[in-house]
């Protein structure tokens, strides 16, 4: 057994809690003054940086969807030790965005309206339902990882009886609701760019949440394997690299081949304020990634894959942040850009998300076949004030 | 609720005398001033282009954007033309405003509970069978009120009249479906800051494609899901029997 120990102080651990207070003071600030004293939103620009965050933690966390239906679905057993490792991230990232969205939303007290007042017609109502639905079957899927810490192993039984719909319904509203985020900006096709507005917008959301899950899954099991214990076999993480490639191809196939039917190649002629953002996007998360993880060599090296995992993430985190924001942009007369207590209230979140994950996986047992993970040197190690035993 | 009612807003009538903000102003218990720009306190307001004035306000369309959009059904069309918007509902998301192609929508950013404002086409007055505020305050006739089918009878009967005057186009008729608030001009819509892209099919179909899938989706994938499990499940148990099979004639033979 462990015992109790007052939390060591790393340097990760500081920069974690300064920027979680700094969130939470911003989001006092947030509730105290409003809306319009504490962020750059406007009636031009209603949505801003936090929406962009939501699609970026949705789809970090379609590793959790991804995974268990290769593992239980598909019965791809040789996976099973990033199943946990993979619930969680998914776990995390949709609380995560239930509380961004909380914060985001102008009458917080009003968040459960949609489950009582419906209108079937509206992409916000689809989207706050596979939320709500698809966190209750995350924390079912969870659960189990918590009762086996306390030993309850009648509940566990009750819920593996009905794992399989579960696990069914679990990735069905991943789906739908990865899918939909994308949908949201087809009712605004007189606004979003032409290298952003497709009807395709759903379908490629769906087609690129599967490249960055994956890829989040490698990063995750690259950061956690370290000191000789591996999580995944080496050859495992290069087939999720494999994966990832073929994600990206369907991705960049699909994108082109719709870009080129809707005549919007011509946009990217001349140099300017969207198709930089577009080249950026497509070539530093699409274009490279997917060349270098051609390479068998890259595949399997833990260095080729930090660098290709984290490019992939970069361009969709820029894909989210150019389709949510950049493209509704005009630039110069109408631009957004957010304010500071906006990016704090983001990065306090982010940070809350990298501590509770690492926490977890200190006291829950997420890697149940391995050792506790020994601290080392890897700078990604202590995120957190964490307890340290012995 | 009877006939779908209408505003016809004829800008060459149009003197920019303000007297359509001022009334609405008093119908809407809103602060005095003259407001180029929608705002919290301007439910319509008045831009000049080149000596033409031009109103601007909700345009009530046909089959709203807002009302498709908002999550809680906060946004109502109303039979006879306005679109209402129910406080009590409202979650606050903005979805409305990211939507509307006429960005309509005004939010309460100073507030800490914040709302939209916008016009509601006198609803109340409406229902007591009274015009609205503006189209009875308006003393050159440039904003008229009446049924959508006899405004559009009209508007027509004037082009046809003087087609010098106007360009052959009611802003309104068919634009996102239609709106209940239409415009005649002397001169092509888009140099009066209109949006002529928006197309002829109201924009809330755009999001019903994608969402008329989503029963499929569920259908389609939950059979095919437990497909795939049936399968590699059976895969799994076959290969285990043959395993065991295997052991079980190894023990014979050597037995």
């Amino acid at each position: 057994m462990k015992t109790f120990k007052f939390p060591r102080i790393t340097f990760w651990g500081v920069v974690a809690t300064t920027l979680i207070l700094l969130g939470v003071g911003a989001a006092i600030a947030r509730f105290t003054l409003g809306l319009g004293a504490t962020t750059n939103l406007s009636d031009e620009f209603p949505w801003g940086l936090w929406i962009g965050f939501d699609f970026l933690g949705i789809g970090l966390a379609a590793a959790g969807f991804t995974i268990v239906a290769a593992v239980h679905l598909f019965h791809a057993r040789q996976y099973e030790p990033i199943v946990r490792p993979a619930i969680l991230t998914a776990f995390i990232g949709y609380l995560l965005v239930v509380l961004v969205l909380v914060i985001d939303l102008g009458r917080p007290d009003h968040f459960w309206h949609p489950l009582v007042m419906w209108n079937p017609h509206s992409v916000m109502f689809e989207i706050t339902w596979c939320v709500i639905l698809y966190t209750t079957v995350l924390s079912a899927e969870f659960a189990p990882i918590v009762l086996e810490k306390f030993n309850l192993h009648a509940p566990i039984k009750w819920i593996h009886s009905v794992s399989l719909p579960l696990m069914i319904l679990g990735v069905l509203l991943s789906t739908l609701h990865q899918s939909s985020f994308g949908s949201l900006y087809l009712i605004v096709p007189n606004r979003l760019h032409p290298l952003w507005y497709t009807p395709l917008l759903p379908i490629l959301f769906f087609i690129s949440c599967i490249a960055s899950g994956v890829s989040m899954v490698i990063l995750e099991t690259l950061v956690l394997s370290r000191k000789g214990r591996t999580l995944l076999p080496a050859a495992l993480r290069a087939n999720l690299a494999k994966i990832t490639a073929v994600a990206l191809a369907v991705y960049l196939v699909v994108r082109f081949q719709d870009m080129f039917s809707r005549h919007a190649l011509g946009e990217l002629k001349h140099l300017t304020y969207h198709s930089a953002a577009f080249y950026f996007e497509i070539i530093v998360g699409f274009v490279i990634p997917f060349i270098l993880l051609l390479s068998h060599r890259i595949r399997n090296s833990r260095r080729g894959l930090y660098v290709t995992t984290l490019m992939v993430l970069a361009g969709f985190a820029a894909n989210r942040m150019n389709t949510a924001i950049t493209g509704l942009e005009s630039y110069p007369t109408h631009t957004y850009f957010p304010s500071l207590l906006e990016v704090l209230i983001m990065t306090g979140i982010a940070a809350i998300g990298f501590t509770a994950f690492t926490l977890i996986a200190r006291y829950l047992p997420i890697f149940p076949d391995m050792p506790q993970p020994e601290p080392d040197e890897h700078p990604f190690s202590s995120l957190s004030p964490a307890v340290e035993g012995e | 609720m009877g006939q779908k009612k209408a505003l016809l807003i004829d800008i060459t009538l149009c003197v920019g005398c303000n007297a359509c903000q001022a009334a609405c102003k008093v119908e809407n218990k809103l602060p005095e001033g003259e407001e180029k720009a929608l705002s919290l306190s301007a439910f319509t307001a008045l831009s000049e282009h080149d000596g033409l004035f031009v109103r601007h306000m909700c345009q009530h369309c046909d089959i709203p954007t807002c009302v498709s959009a908002c999550p809680v059904g906060a946004l109502e069309k109303r039979a006879d033309g306005p679109v209402l918007y129910d406080g009590d509902k409202c979650i606050g998301c903005r979805y409305c405003m990211q939507a509307c192609p006429f960005h309509i929508p005004r939010y309460e950013w100073k507030s800490t509970r914040p709302g939209i404002k916008k016009c509601i086409l006198c609803a109340p007055r409406l229902a007591k069978g009274l015009p609205t505020a503006c189209a009875e305050a308006c003393p050159t006739g440039a904003t008229k009120f009446g049924d959508r089918n006899d405004l559009l009878i009209e508007a027509t009967n004037r082009i046809t009249a003087d087609p010098g005057k106007y360009v052959a186009k009611i802003y309104g008729k068919t634009d996102v479906g239609g709106t209940s608030v239409l415009y005649l001009s002397p001169v092509p819509f888009e140099k009066l800051g209109f949006d002529t892209r928006l197309g002829q099919e109201p924009m809330p179909l755009l999001s019903m494609n994608a969402l008329s899938k989503v029963p499929n989706v569920v259908g389609v994938g939950s059979v095919m899901l437990a497909g795939i499990w049936w399968i590699t499940n059976r895969r799994e148990d076959v290969a285990r029997e043959e395993g065991s099979r295997k052991q079980d004639s190894n023990h014979e033979n050597r037995g």
